[in-house]
């Protein structure tokens, strides 16, 4: 996936090897809460927190706990902008591994930022059952919170603006594994002007 | 991304093949809720959706009904037997009267060719066409292809035969349009007496039933619209049955893994044998469960949007 329209690259957040770290800090982090590790349903939020929630699902299993069922979350239909936004909505399906009642669903997403995408997903799960506690892992968050919404596993903690978007690339869906941080391109980019030789002539 | 960029939903004839594709994809992407235990998600909360019936219709109907309850829209189904429309109003003056209660959908059923065509005019409402006459019957078309879809991967290059009264059917016209726009071969076959003047133009039309369905992928089978026939059509029902009705002994003619679909209501034992209608190949049940996600697809496509965006 390239860099959205009217954005660029600012810099570089994690590489590989730092996502990769963040990754195994939260999975030992989950173990670590045994309350959490047992009966543990991870829930990815389409599209990049599946493959982010198969990650972890294999992290936990090897530092040790019990493997846990993998799920995806689409809250599309669950948006509370869904009939005001004009393009189709493009539906993947949600899929719940068995029943979620009485265990700990660890919902997974890359970046975590209003937190109105987490307050879709936390009413679709609560649609399939009553976990025992929904628990909430980012890769990222960027902060500018307009519900009252914290995450429990953090990978990264990172200052923004608004006018900033961060954008998680991983090696299932883009072929690396990179966070940028991306900044708004200046609007109808002005030509380069022609260097003005001035002074030195050639 | 695939657009929708319609309002309404009239018929499969002015439909793009990519527009057709966004409605199965849409559905597709649907369909899996209606095995979740809470069968109800809130993409249409406080939409007000309107089921105009002015003939009788149970399937699409129901289909419908439940399609905007598992969207969470507010429904409610006026049947014109029990209505106003006894009273003698005019289609124009029900559907102001109802308009002023500001629904966001129509849904119409209606005898007349061109009724939905007539109330995209003259409403504000988005307007579905749920039949009209012998015209067309979108989302009947459109739950047949995701039918095959399903069943063979694709639509393009299938051998579809569509067999029995052409002359009152909708659900006929729209096939046509849509299994030629998405690139299958149609035949067509009835009697001549069930034969509508230019229907040819759309796909051959053959009298035997034994060369439609040879080598077919797939055979749609057409209901005997007894209520709508005036005049003898054909001899009887045992005749129609013997030349036009689908058996096992033709089914035989057709590929090994062929479809059999029906829209229904059935008419066993005139167009379809009961071995056939409850037979391995028969999708006919399947056809209602799609009829439901397709409905869904075009409720929210049409009512909703949505989709990208932030975290």
């Amino acid at each position: 996936m390239g860099v959205p329209p009217g954005f660029r690259v600012r810099r570089e957040l994690m590489d590989a090897e730092r996502l990769s770290r963040a990754l195994a800090r939260i999975a030992h982090q989950i173990v670590e809460r045994r309350r959490d590790a047992e009966g543990l349903v991870l829930v990815g939020v389409r599209t990049r927190g599946v493959p982010l929630a198969r990650r972890l699902a294999r992290l936990v299993a090897e530092a040790g706990a019990p493997p846990p069922p993998v799920g995806a979350l689409d809250i599309t239909l669950y948006r509370d902008d869904l009939t005001t936004v004009a393009p189709q909505p493009v539906l993947r399906g949600t899929e719940i591994p068995g029943s979620i009642d009485g265990r700990t669903v660890v919902l997974v997403d890359d970046v975590l930022y209003t937190g109105r995408t987490v307050r879709a997903a936390l009413d679709e799960i609560i649609d399939f059952g009553r976990p025992a506690r929904i628990k909430l892992a980012v890769l990222v968050d960027r902060g500018h919170r307009e519900l009252p919404i914290c995450p429990d596993y953090v990978g990264q903690m990172i200052t923004t603006t608004r006018d900033e978007s961060v954008q998680v690339l991983l090696q299932e869906d883009d072929g690396a594994d990179r966070v940028l941080l991306l900044e708004k391109a200046p609007e109808g980019r002005p030509r380069r002007p022609a260097k003005k030789k001035r002074g030195r002539r050639a | 991304m695939s657009g929708y960029p319609h309002r309404h939903l009239l018929g499969i004839e002015s439909l793009e093949p990519s527009e057709i594709v966004a409605v199965l994809d849409t559905a597709e992407g649907l369909r899996e809720i209606l095995d979740r235990p809470l069968k109800k998600v809130p993409a249409l909360r406080g939409k007000t959706v309107v089921n105009l019936f002015y003939e009788p219709s149970t399937r699409t109907r129901a289909s419908f009904e439940v399609a905007e309850k598992v969207l969470s829209a507010d429904s409610l189904s006026i049947a014109a037997a029990a209505s106003s429309v006894q009273k003698g109003e005019t289609l124009l003056d029900t559907a102001k009267n109802l308009e002023a209660m500001n629904p966001d959908m129509i849904v119409l059923r209606h005898s007349a060719a061109g009724a939905a065509h007539f109330l995209a005019r003259h409403c504000r409402a988005s307007i579905v066409n749920a039949g009209d006459g012998a015209h067309e019957h979108p989302t009947q078309a459109l739950l047949d292809a995701l039918t095959l879809r399903q069943r063979k991967g694709r639509l393009k290059g299938l051998r579809v035969a569509i067999v029995g009264d052409l002359l009152h059917s909708r659900v006929a016209r729209s096939n046509v349009w849509l299994l030629s726009k998405m690139g299958a071969e149609v035949v067509l076959c009835a009697p001549p007496t069930l034969v509508p003047p230019g229907i040819d133009a759309l796909a051959p039309v053959t009298h035997r039933i034994d060369e439609a369905v040879e080598g077919a992928d797939a055979v749609m089978m057409l209901r005997i619209q007894r209520e709508r026939m005036t005049g003898a059509f054909y001899p009887s029902d045992r005749e129609y049955h013997v030349r036009f009705g689908l058996t096992e002994a033709r089914v035989k003619r057709a590929k090994k893994d062929v479809l059999i679909l029906h829209p229904g209501p059935m008419n066993r034992g005139v167009e379809i044998a009961s071995e056939v209608a409850d037979g391995p190949y028969s999708v006919i049940l399947d056809q209602v469960t799609n009829g439901v996600a397709v409905r869904m697809a075009v409720l929210l496509l049409l009512l909703g949007g949505g989709g990208g965006g932030e975290s």
